[in-house]
């Protein structure tokens, strides 16, 4: 073969992971992984992040994917190192985040055996990749590492594991990178079709109550720069999903927030009094649509996705397009130019009007503590804002509850990829780690998790690597001392029966946690001093956590019970006197 | 409705567990199973038996084609298919009945490939439908065991081959 050079397995993963141009991984090393990690210390320039847990090392890929738009890599070793991957990779396929998960594997001829640290990964993992390799020839490994790049990030992007048995990374090899990959039965689509492209340009160029339903396959499709132009030249209101967030300014004047369980009542109106609802890269989960048979139920249905299973998956779509949104999205832009071209002019004037116009009848709100032992959890958010506001430098992760959906509500994004959060799966945890990930993916940026006291207990340990990795990130912790989701799921359906959601203030000591982990820590128990707390963590340049203790008896509103329509939403629920 | 679909893969390891998977994860329930090779000794076909209304059977389409390794899926349309299945079929023979279950199974082809005591077992290929009715035929006499291979297809060489459905131009 020319250009091969020998070498052992462990290196060609290193050599493969340099052509396609790793700069980070993330990871914990452990018996059937020793061969690459001993590859690693012999030299390669990848750098390895060292996380305290699999689950962190992979929810640090992720949070590296999400802002940089690269593949996120996670390696981990059998058995234990690989199951604790399950959790971020089930997230990476929730969420389409474009991920390669390198694990150990026992020695090909003990597979099957219950050997020591002996698991089926690839069958475990099954349901939840887009696909998976079990290396059973060392030869193949350079065009499985290809495969395996590939497949994650081209289509809709997701999670692929490669599983590689310990004598597989010590047996020798000739090492050449393919230039190309060889999958007959991979065939993502190229061109979205032009005749449904026409028909429509032509249906939202005649439509008055249109709105652009924007979810997170506009970032995984870099369509970013299009969607901004459809929605300026046709003059179209814009919500985003909670995974779309960032991919429209969020300041802009077409911008009308987030339609959803926890979205404003404005911006669910818009969707559901909308006659053409424009889907581009969003699903209809069932936390934005609420009950699916009321769900918009004038509109017609156009679906922009790169995924064709996801056409009339939920909802029937009337004209369906598929292919990548950026090219999509272009040329119903072109089209629309043409039509214009030919006297057609937006008619969306009044229907913008009346959107305003619930925005102002119907904002978000809550009542301000007046004085109390806590400050409000929305406080803390608006001054997170109010610090943030004119930097486009700064990128927000989260955990999972509610203050995942303040952070949504309040904090306002107009770059993409600056909110990074668990959508899909819900996986509570998931903002310090990819936060980690994020600040090694964007150094300049400064990165602030936004958590919640119980997710900060589920991967706090990655403050460690934090400031071990030299990667400062800010929690901004919503410390209400309850798993607060399901505190306000109990008081609103189970008849303020609370089992098994307080968690307390008393332990931990957040302050001191930080400071054991070599972070700088802050209380803030008053708004008063919430400003300066908040401004010496982000200008800090160390990792930070600032524990803001809020108001436990406070809600997130307004809320669509899970199966009902979105139009009957509950409203701001003062709970002053009613659950203090 | 019930629906047959032939689906090619790529003979590797994991490719049925593959497809198997996504219909218990997505709730399909799977009727009938097989699976075999091909004129190409790289590609198998796995033909499957579900019972589905349209859309569901769309969205099976559509998630198998997202599998790595299936090369293609197409549903054999009632008509423009020929399906065939094979049945091994062991019966109580008791001597005074064979004759009769002889000339039963001479109606539908089957064959008698074992004879004991007391049993035989039939072995009779057709259409799943025909072998339902021989099964149903048989069964009074007591049926001891059965196995059934699950239908294979292939479209008619008079009928324009199957061809994938086309998803969304």
């Amino acid at each position: 073969m020319s250009g091969s050079k020998k070498m052992v397995g462990a290196d060609a993963v290193l050599r493969s992971l340099e052509a396609e141009g790793v700069e980070t991984v993330f990871g914990i090393p452990g018996g059937a992984i020793l061969p690459i990690y001993d590859a690693m210390a012999r030299g390669t320039t990848v750098r390895h992040v060292l996380a305290r847990h699999e689950q962190g090392g992979g929810h640090m890929a992720q949070g590296f994917a999400r802002a940089s738009g690269k593949v996120g890599v996670a390696f981990a070793t059998s058995g234990p190192g690989a199951t604790n991957l399950v959790t971020p990779i089930a997230d990476a396929w929730m969420d389409s985040t474009p991920l390669v998960c390198i694990t150990g594997q026992v020695r090909s001829n003990l597979i099957g055996t219950d050997a020591f640290q002996e698991c089926d990964i690839t069958g475990v993992t099954m349901p939840i990749v887009k696909h998976s390799w079990l290396v059973q020839d060392v030869e193949e490994l350079p065009s499985i590492m290809k495969a395996a790049f590939h497949v994650a990030s081209t289509g809709r992007c997701g999670p692929v594991l490669v599983d590689i048995p310990r004598d597989i990374q010590e047996a020798a090899l000739d090492f050449k990178y393919p230039d190309s990959v060889d999958l007959p039965g991979w065939k993502p689509p190229t061109k979205g079709h032009p005749r449904q492209i026409k028909e429509a340009a032509t249906r939202i160029a005649a439509a008055e109550k249109v709105v652009l339903y924007v979810g997170g396959g506009t970032l995984n499709g870099d369509a970013v720069k299009e969607i901004k132009e459809l929605a300026e030249l046709w003059r179209i209101p814009v919500v985003t999903t909670l995974m779309g967030k960032g991919a429209f300014p969020e300041t802009h004047e077409l911008f009308m927030g987030w339609p959803g369980m926890h979205g404003p009542k404005w911006s669910n109106y818009a969707v559901n009094k909308s006659e053409l609802l424009v889907a581009v890269g969003a699903r209809f989960d069932d936390r934005v649509t609420g009950k699916l048979s009321a769900f918009a139920p004038g509109a017609d249905i156009i679906h922009l996705d790169i995924d064709s299973a996801e056409i009339s998956k939920l909802r029937h779509a009337d004209v369906p397009v598929v292919g990548p949104l950026k090219q999509i999205l272009h040329d119903i832009t072109g089209e629309l130019r043409k039509l214009q071209s030919a006297g057609a002019t937006s008619r969306t004037e009044p229907w913008l009007r009346q959107i305003r116009e619930w925005r102002d009848e119907f904002p978000l709100r809550y009542t301000k503590a007046s004085g109390g032992d806590f400050m409000k959890p929305q406080t803390v958010l608006e001054a997170l804002q109010a610090q943030t506001a004119d930097r486009d430098d700064v990128i927000f992760t989260t955990g999972v509850g509610q203050h995942q959906m303040w952070a949504m509500q309040y904090l306002l994004c107009n770059q993409p990829r600056s909110f990074i959060t668990s959508g899909g799966l819900g996986t509570m945890g998931f903002g310090i780690p990819s936060a980690v990930g994020a600040k090694a993916a964007r150094p300049d940026a400064t990165v602030v998790c936004v958590d919640g006291d119980g997710c900060f207990q589920m991967t706090c340990q990655e403050l460690a690597t934090a400031s071990l990795e030299k990667l400062p990130i800010v929690v901004v912790l919503v410390n209400n001392g309850y798993l607060g989701m399901v505190h306000q799921w109990q008081n609103l359906f189970f008849e303020e029966r609370r089992s098994q959601v307080h968690l307390t203030h008393q332990v931990p000591d957040y302050q001191m946690l930080a400071e054991a982990y070599g972070a700088a820590g802050f209380t803030v128990t008053n708004e008063d001093e919430l400003e300066a707390a908040l401004s010496e963590a982000l200008t800090c340049g160390r990792t930070a956590v600032v524990d803001c203790r809020v108001d436990p008896a406070e809600g997130v509103y307004p809320m669509i019970p899970a199966g009902a329509a979105a139009i009957d939403m509950l409203e701001y629920q003062d709970p002053q006197g009613a659950m203090a | 409705m019930k629906h047959t679909v032939s689906v090619l893969v790529e003979n590797k390891p994991g490719a049925l567990a593959r497809v198997s998977t996504m219909f218990a994860r997505r709730g399909f329930n799977i009727e009938s199973l097989s699976v075999g090779p091909t004129e190409r000794n790289d590609v198998s076909r796995i033909t499957l038996r579900v019972d589905c209304e349209r859309h569901s059977i769309e969205q099976i389409e559509k998630q198998m084609h997202k599998l790595v390794n299936v090369l293609r899926v197409s549903e054999l349309e009632p008509g423009e298919a020929i399906e065939r299945e094979l049945a091994l079929i062991k019966v109580h023979a008791p001597a005074d009945k064979r004759h009769e279950l002889v000339a039963l199974g001479e109606v539908f082809h089957a064959r008698v490939a074992d004879l004991g005591a007391d049993a035989m077992i039939f072995e009779v290929v057709g259409s799943p439908e025909e072998l339902d009715s021989f099964e149903e035929l048989v069964r009074p006499y007591g049926v001891k065991e059965m196995a059934r291979t699950g239908r294979i297809g292939l479209g008619r060489t008079s009928a324009t081959a199957p061809t994938p459905r086309k998803h969304h131009v």
